[in-house]
């Protein structure tokens, strides 16, 4: 069927059904982002107070005032810890996974599959019975006599990344293993015969062919860890909060609208900047076929 | 091909061993929640004092965790059911229609992915300011659909792409108008993907608490807002309780779910 026999109402079709998706994109998201663009021009008065006039006062808060500079950098510091400790932990499994010759291997496919429907505030705060005074490894170190009193593990930096990487692994490990999957298998063999041993031919076969997966999966768990709130909330103390947590302060307990909505444009501005270089050169449609699993 | 064992040796034993530690990673904090839950010890945490089920009877008493279950499950249940809804027709007209701007539409259904859960809350809040509107349960609806809609695209798109569309030319060639053949050829085909967008969308609505935090009328708590605020108080056994519970719900529906798809499946071939 070309373009040019479609009738008017072929034509509007697409549009009729893609209607109510885009409608409500449109009213709950776009128009939203608008509407912070206009906020964080406007002037902040006091709590829940603004003036609508165009005052450029927030973004120069924000370019000026270290406060900001120290917990962005610290989000990207945290961020991209963790996105590179789920790679050095997600890559020997995924390559495991796809390469195993155990026969109920959509047994251990299912398995990553599984914490996503655990709730993610649960999976949070169970670290705490494994980090915390009273948590598994305090107590069997005490009882083992390795230590007189409890070591401070939870609420710390590490407490936060740890929550993060528990969180984002199976991003990073599904990423991986639809790449390293899709391998032809015969390219392995033909390095193997011609003399590659196994370690080679990983590191000339394997590895450059699965780096799409592996920078998907770092893009992804980058950003969802650069937007998490709740992680830092959960397993960190108040020094540990992220990007996330400073905007979600100014805007429910400050009441500061116009500073909450230029915080939160600088969040977009950011990960969106960095989604961008990155679909420069990898494309996005891997990011989207790791995120449908 | 699968690769000749024999010929793997100390670093293929190593990967393996590796792989375990991943997975006990992911799921010992889990089993530990779950076993903690029938300690009859006071305190959340460790030692194990003996076993209980007072936990359980507890929370069973405890109104506002069971008001929180109440509204989650309300809001889980029309966003799933709304939010597929939206998928089906927005995924049919991706899939089955070439038209103008193609690329465009599909980046704009995907990006509520990809925008970073507190700007998405921030922006709600915002157009709720603007038109002076109180924040109420529809609120959290809307927010929720909106979370959701990118994966009811993409599950319902992938498996459509799988359908021939012989088999609806075939229909519409012996006179079936195009809603009959969407109901009676296409839709039957896509079940699988239907079911499982819905079970999808229930979970992640259920779950969500990072942008139901700035969403939730005043006053409201949703599952994962109350135990939040129950954290803030003590680790008391009941969260533990309440945990296990959770993941016996959220596990238990999509395996069945799963296995029901697979059922479909079958006997729609």
């Amino acid at each position: 069927m070309s373009a040019s026999m479609l009738s008017a109402a072929d034509r509007r079709r697409p549009w009729l059904l893609l209607a109510p998706s885009l409608i409500t994109l449109f009213v709950l998201m776009i128009v939203p982002i608008g509407i912070m663009t206009i906020f964080s021009f406007y002037e902040f008065v006091t709590a829940g107070v603004e003036k609508e006039v165009f005052t450029t006062a927030n973004w120069h808060e924000f370019l000026t005032d270290s406060f900001y500079h120290m917990f962005l950098w610290k989000t990207i510091r945290v961020a991209g810890i963790t996105a590179i400790l789920c790679a050095l932990m997600g890559y020997p499994a995924a390559y495991c996974i796809a390469m195993t010759n155990y026969k109920h291997k959509w047994l251990l496919l299912l398995l990553l599959i599984v914490p996503f429907w655990i709730s993610f505030t649960i999976r949070t705060f169970s670290w705490i019975h494994i980090l915390g005074e009273q948590g598994v490894i305090n107590v069997l170190l005490l009882k083992l006599g390795l230590v007189n009193e409890p070591i401070r593990m939870l609420y710390t930096e590490g407490s936060v990344i740890m929550g993060m990487i528990h969180f984002l692994l199976p991003y990073m490990i599904l990423n991986v293993y639809v790449a390293i999957e899709g391998i032809d298998r015969n390219l392995i063999s033909a390095a193997r015969t011609l003399g590659c041993t196994a370690w080679q031919a990983f590191r000339e076969v394997v590895l450059p062919l699965s780096l799409p997966g592996l920078m998907a999966g770092l893009l992804l768990c980058f950003v969802l860890a650069a937007g998490s709130y709740v992680t830092p909330q959960i397993l960190g103390s108040t020094r540990d909060a992220l990007f996330g947590n400073i905007i979600f302060d100014t805007i429910m307990d400050e009441l500061n609208w116009p500073m909450g909505s230029t915080l939160s444009l600088v969040l977009l501005i950011f990960l969106g900047a960095v989604a961008a270089v990155y679909s420069r050169y990898m494309g996005l449609s891997r990011v989207l076929k790791g995120l449908s699993g | 091909m699968s690769l000749d064992t024999s010929t793997r040796g100390f670093g293929w034993r190593a990967v393996q061993f590796l792989t375990v530690l991943v997975y006990v990673f992911m799921f010992a904090p889990i089993l530990v929640v779950i076993v903690l839950s029938f300690n009859a010890s006071q305190f959340g945490g460790f030692p194990m004092t003996g076993f209980s089920l007072h936990w359980y009877a507890k929370l069973l008493e405890n109104e506002s965790v069971l008001r929180a279950f109440q509204t989650s499950l309300w809001v889980a249940i029309v966003t799933s059911i709304v939010c597929t809804a939206l998928g089906i027709l927005a995924a049919v007209a991706l899939v089955r229609y070439e038209f103008p701007g193609k690329e465009w539409v599909n980046t704009i259904l995907i990006a509520p992915a990809l925008v970073p859960e507190t700007v998405l809350g921030v922006g709600l809040l915002l157009l709720m300011r603007f038109a002076h509107q109180p924040r109420t349960m529809w609120l959290l609806v809307l927010g929720h659909i909106m979370l959701a809609l990118p994966y009811v695209v993409l599950v319902v798109q992938a498996r459509l792409i799988g359908v021939k569309r012989v088999y609806e030319e075939a229909a519409m060639s012996l006179g079936a108008n195009r809603l009959q053949t969407f109901r009676e050829i296409t839709l039957p085909l896509i079940m699988p993907a239907i079911v499982a967008s819905l079970l999808l969308v229930f979970t992640i609505s259920f779950d969500n608490v990072t942008a139901s935090m700035f969403w939730r009328p005043s006053g409201v708590e949703t599952m994962p807002t109350e135990i939040l605020s129950m954290l803030k108080i003590s680790i008391s056994p009941e969260i533990n309780a309440l945990g296990t519970l959770m993941i016996v719900v959220t596990v238990g529906l999509p395996l069945l779910g799963g296995g029901l798809a697979r059922y479909l499946a079958r006997s729609a071939r």
